[in-house]
């Protein structure tokens, strides 16, 4: 079917579709670790309205594709958080929300505190910020529709 | 009762072992040994009407571990405070979750931040850290910036 060059017309018309429908229905996970997780509230409520980008919290990972990490992450949480991740079904993506979710933040070196998400778990877009601004988080989902639009591929006839 | 009462009933069941160290307005301080803490809980609890424990906690004064013990009366309105010294190359010391429920978490915590032991607990576990973790946070001897 690649050589006949079916796929690649098909993936032509069908990778928008995906793409946009993709972008514009972002359900991240509804998961507040810390105080970063106000914002994120602050975020859906009608001043900042995420909705109006699609972005609508659900509570069961299996039907999310963003984990939102807003929080410092203990050693406690860390399998916890890691299993609620392999649990989302792909497409996913990962926001690191937070001092305390890129780095650690102010308890970088407390006797519990993981230094970083991205130790254990794949992130792709960082929001810095103690805390990042409801317009800042927004940012970052846009930036995370950019990358979906770069890197969507048609999926319509999997090979 | 008031205060002195309570001191004087303190001091006749125990003459050895328990040391008034002052008496203000609602509060009692008092130093325990560790040998007879489980039995003068229980003599505040069953004669005296101290009715609940508020706070169990530990103290590293670097050549010793303390315990502090805030123990408080609905009908005697005052709290006691009991510090009992314990050794730190052996912290172990009775625990009073049989006497009030209310002692079991407190435990844990104080075991879970200082490794002190307590005997008789029902179920002494790591209560914030996981099980595997190899260190008493806030322990003197501990240095932060580990990782
Ligand atoms: S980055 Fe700041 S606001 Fe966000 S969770 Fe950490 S301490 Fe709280």
């Amino acid at each position: 079917m690649r050589a006949t060059g079916v796929k690649r017309a098909v993936d032509k018309i069908t990778t928008p579709i995906w793409s946009w429908s993709l972008r514009n229905s972002i359900f991240p996970l509804h998961f507040g670790i810390a105080c970063c997780a106000l914002e994120m509230a602050a975020s859906s409520a009608p001043r900042w309205d995420a909705e109006r980008f699609g972005i609508v919290y659900r509570s069961s990972p299996r039907q999310c594709d963003v984990l939102l990490v807003n929080g410092w992450v203990t050693t406690k949480l860390r399998p916890d958080l890691r299993r609620l991740y392999e649990q989302m079904p792909e497409p996913k993506w990962v926001i690191a929300m937070g001092e305390c979710a890129i780095s650690g933040g102010p308890w970088y070196d407390s006797h519990t505190v993981v230094q970083g998400v991205d130790t254990f778990i794949p992130v792709d877009i960082y929001i810095p910020g103690c805390p990042p601004r409801p317009e800042a988080l927004l940012d970052g989902f846009l930036k995370l529709q950019d990358k979906i639009r770069a890197s969507t591929k048609g999926r319509f006839l999997e090979d | 009762m008031t205060e002195e009462a309570i001191v004087d009933a303190v001091r006749k069941a125990f003459p050895e072992g328990v040391t008034i160290g002052g008496v203000a307005p609602r509060r009692i301080f008092a130093r325990a040994d560790r040998a007879i803490i489980y039995k003068l809980c229980e003599f505040l609890k069953n004669q005296l009407k101290f009715d609940h424990v508020s706070c169990v906690t530990g103290v590293d004064r670097i050549d010793r571990f303390q315990v502090v013990y805030h123990l408080s009366s609905y009908e005697n309105r005052c709290v006691l405070e009991i510090t009992v010294d314990i050794p730190r190359d052996d912290p172990e010391i009775d625990s009073i979750s049989p006497l009030w429920g209310g002692a079991n978490w407190h435990e844990r915590e104080t075991y879970d931040m200082f490794g002190i032991r307590f005997k008789n607990h029902p179920r002494l576990e790591r209560i914030f850290l996981p099980e595997d973790t190899q260190f008493f946070p806030f322990r003197k001897d501990f240095k932060l910036g580990r990782q």
